[in-house]
């Protein structure tokens, strides 16, 4: 479960984000909707921690991200904004890095690894070096790397950009599986249709406020839209964020 | 303590095997700083010693024409040991021959030489060389000196015959003392050694410290890295570890290539009873050994406060000339070894490895401060850097 409790983030005179709260929810995947800008990647670099929120407190299974950083991290995995691979490194050495580095030891790390491969589908190219990925493959191992220590919640930031249409729906499919063992999943986007498809709940944030919070369906009935793109454009509208 | 140290190894084995692959910048690391440093001393060295040899062991060799015109001034260049070359050509002969080549130095006798020498008035001569050339400027140089005290000689021959003490020119007289030794002016070279040891030492580690840093960042994958549960501190530890590593290789290849090339040097001709002996080389080793976490912690926190590659670059590149400010110091005041020094990092290795090269004693309590001195600032660094990579603005 990972909750935000009050966030507040100013960056300079800017306020990024001003009151945020809401919660996701174990075998749920949640979706952060927002236009660019709306601070959503602020928002959620706070849930992991490479943030220090002004005000206020996120935390991982009820443990506050910056009291016990290691231990709320041990129970979170991240898949930032860019898949930030190491181009050097083979997929399979890019996820056990990282595997070490959550203190996993090396065969369990390799165990681990192989039945990601697995269930992700990238065995073919488990050994070859990132560095020629498309971005399909490279976010595979990306979602590898931030499940291999078996985390309870997972945060991904825009994770479908600049993938193509078989990737997309693969990615969703990996992420309904991950739903279905129990995790708790935490994604953000801009596109309508994607967070409409995959998740069972959805947060809309606007100029750094949580605009509406609800299943996808209790949006759109509140708002009176057709589709979740109209109630978004409404929640936006009755908000003055769409000028 | 057994997982802090495993996360600082991990991270110290991703980044050691990283850089390893890239083996552009790996070449261009381990070839320009160790390589290309002590192959150009060697270069510089001989010619050196080859231009200093022009002066005083070849003989002078000289074209003259008109030599019909001056038999006494001839003879005289000859008993000097000059070689000569008659060969027949006007002053724009002479001109000519020497643009193009064919000739290095003529000095040209006019016809009325004779005449105007018997008649005790200036005689004259033409010296044609080109000055621009610092081989003919040598020799046109010596020629001068020839003629200058032949001349002086007739002069006092004159005043003698007409009943003149010839020291009634010679109101004063100069007695100059050089006290250089050769191995002062040797001091210069080995500033300039010392100099190529820690440049190669720093360029060993530059590529990695910006990959680690700004590299990591720029990629994107800082981010990910930051978000999990290791302490900064670790991180940083293990990446300037690999930049140690590879500085550590930087600076053997680059010692064992100056042990190479001092074989072909004969240093012996500048005084120094130096030549770097692979015990020398063992010592220097030693010596340069505590400079390298500074010159990795160094590199590591600047790069740290860089958003770019490229910005990285450009701001090690002053990196890797701090190093050398103590050493131009050092050499503009000429300063010697002194246990006040040895505080001072680089310039303390290089006023040690100069003690070494020189042969002279060293005092292992001098030892002892520099190393200790470069140590103890590369943990400072070391905190410093971990503090920076704690702050939020590290992820740009």
């Amino acid at each position: 479960m990972i909750e935000a409790v009050g966030l507040h983030k100013t960056f300079g005179a800017v306020p990024a984000v001003v009151d945020v709260s809401f919660v996701a929810r174990d075998g749920e995947i949640t979706g952060l909707l927002g236009a660019n800008g709306a601070g959503k990647s602020t928002c959620l670099r706070m849930l992991y921690g490479v943030l220090t929120p002004d005000g206020g407190s996120a935390r991982i299974d009820g443990i506050d991200i910056r009291g016990e950083t290691s231990t709320a991290r041990a129970h979170l995995g991240v898949l930032p904004h860019a898949t930030g691979l190491y181009g050097n490194l083979s997929a399979r050495e890019n996820i056990e890095y990282f595997a070490a580095l959550q203190s996993m030891g090396r065969r369990a790390a390799r165990s681990r690894t192989d039945q990601l491969a697995v269930a992700l589908d990238f065995r073919e190219f488990i050994d070859r070096r990132v560095k020629g990925f498309s971005q399909g493959q490279r976010i595979k191992v990306a979602l590898a790397r931030a499940l291999v220590h078996d985390p309870g919640n997972l945060i991904l930031d825009e994770p479908t950009n600049g993938l193509d249409v078989m990737a997309i729906r693969s990615l969703r499919a990996m992420l309904t599986d991950l739903k279905a063992q129990g995790r708790c999943i935490l994604l953000s986007s801009h596109v309508m249709q994607e967070v409409a498809a995959l998740c069972d709940r959805v947060v809309i944030i606007g100029q750094g406020r949580v605009l509406a919070d609800g299943t996808p369906s209790a949006i759109r009935e509140a708002y009176g839209g057709e589709s979740l793109e109209e109630s978004f454009l409404r929640v936006q509208g009755d908000a003055g964020c769409v000028r | 303590m057994r997982a802090l140290m495993g996360a600082l190894l991990c991270v110290f084995r991703k980044e050691f095997l990283e850089n390893l692959r890239d083996r552009r910048t790996l070449l261009s690391a381990l070839l320009f700083g160790p390589l290309f440093g002590p192959i150009l001393f060697g270069l510089m060295i001989s010619r050196m010693l080859n231009q200093s040899a022009v002066d005083t062991d070849e003989p002078l060799r000289l074209s003259i024409a008109g030599r019909a015109h001056a038999p006494g001034l001839v003879s005289y260049l000859e008993s000097q040991g000059a070689q000569l070359k008659f060969v027949d050509l006007s002053a724009d002969g002479a001109r000519l021959a020497i643009q193009s080549g064919v000739e290095q130095v003529v000095l040209v006798i006019p016809g009325d030489y004779s005449s105007r020498f018997a008649a005790a008035v200036p005689a004259p001569l033409q010296l044609v060389a080109d000055s621009s050339d610092s081989q003919t400027h040598k020799i046109a140089d010596r020629t001068r000196m020839l003629i200058t005290a032949y001349g002086s000689g007739i002069a006092q021959l004159r005043l003698q015959v007409r009943g003149v003490s010839p020291l009634l020119t010679m109101p004063v007289a100069i007695n100059e003392v050089d006290v250089a030794t050769p191995t002062g002016r040797a001091v210069m070279v080995i500033g300039f050694m010392t100099y190529f040891v820690l440049f190669a030492v720093l360029m060993g580690g530059l590529y990695l410290a910006i990959d680690g840093t700004a590299g990591e960042r720029e990629r994107g994958s800082l981010e990910a890295l930051l978000s999990l549960p290791v302490a900064r501190g670790n991180l940083v530890g293990g990446k300037i570890l690999a930049t140690c590593a590879y500085m550590c290789i930087s600076l053997t290849l680059c010692l064992l290539v100056f042990v190479c090339v001092f074989r072909f040097v004969p240093l012996e001709r500048l005084g120094m009873s130096a030549n770097l002996r692979p015990g020398t080389a063992l010592a220097f080793f030693a010596i340069c050994l505590p400079f390298v976490p500074l010159g990795a912690a160094l590199m590591t926190f600047v790069a740290s406060f860089t958003r770019s590659y490229r910005e990285a670059q450009t701001y090690l590149a002053a990196v890797l000339l701090v190093p050398t400010m103590p050493i131009a110091f050092a050499s503009i005041y000429s300063l010697k070894t002194k246990s006040v020094l040895m505080f001072i990092p680089s310039l303390s290795q290089h006023l040690l490895m100069t003690s070494l090269l020189k042969d002279e004693l060293i005092a292992p309590l001098d030892v002892l401060v520099s190393a200790g001195s470069s140590v103890l600032l590369a943990l400072l660094l070391i905190v410093l850097t971990a503090r920076h990579w704690r702050r939020e603005t590290m992820l740009g």
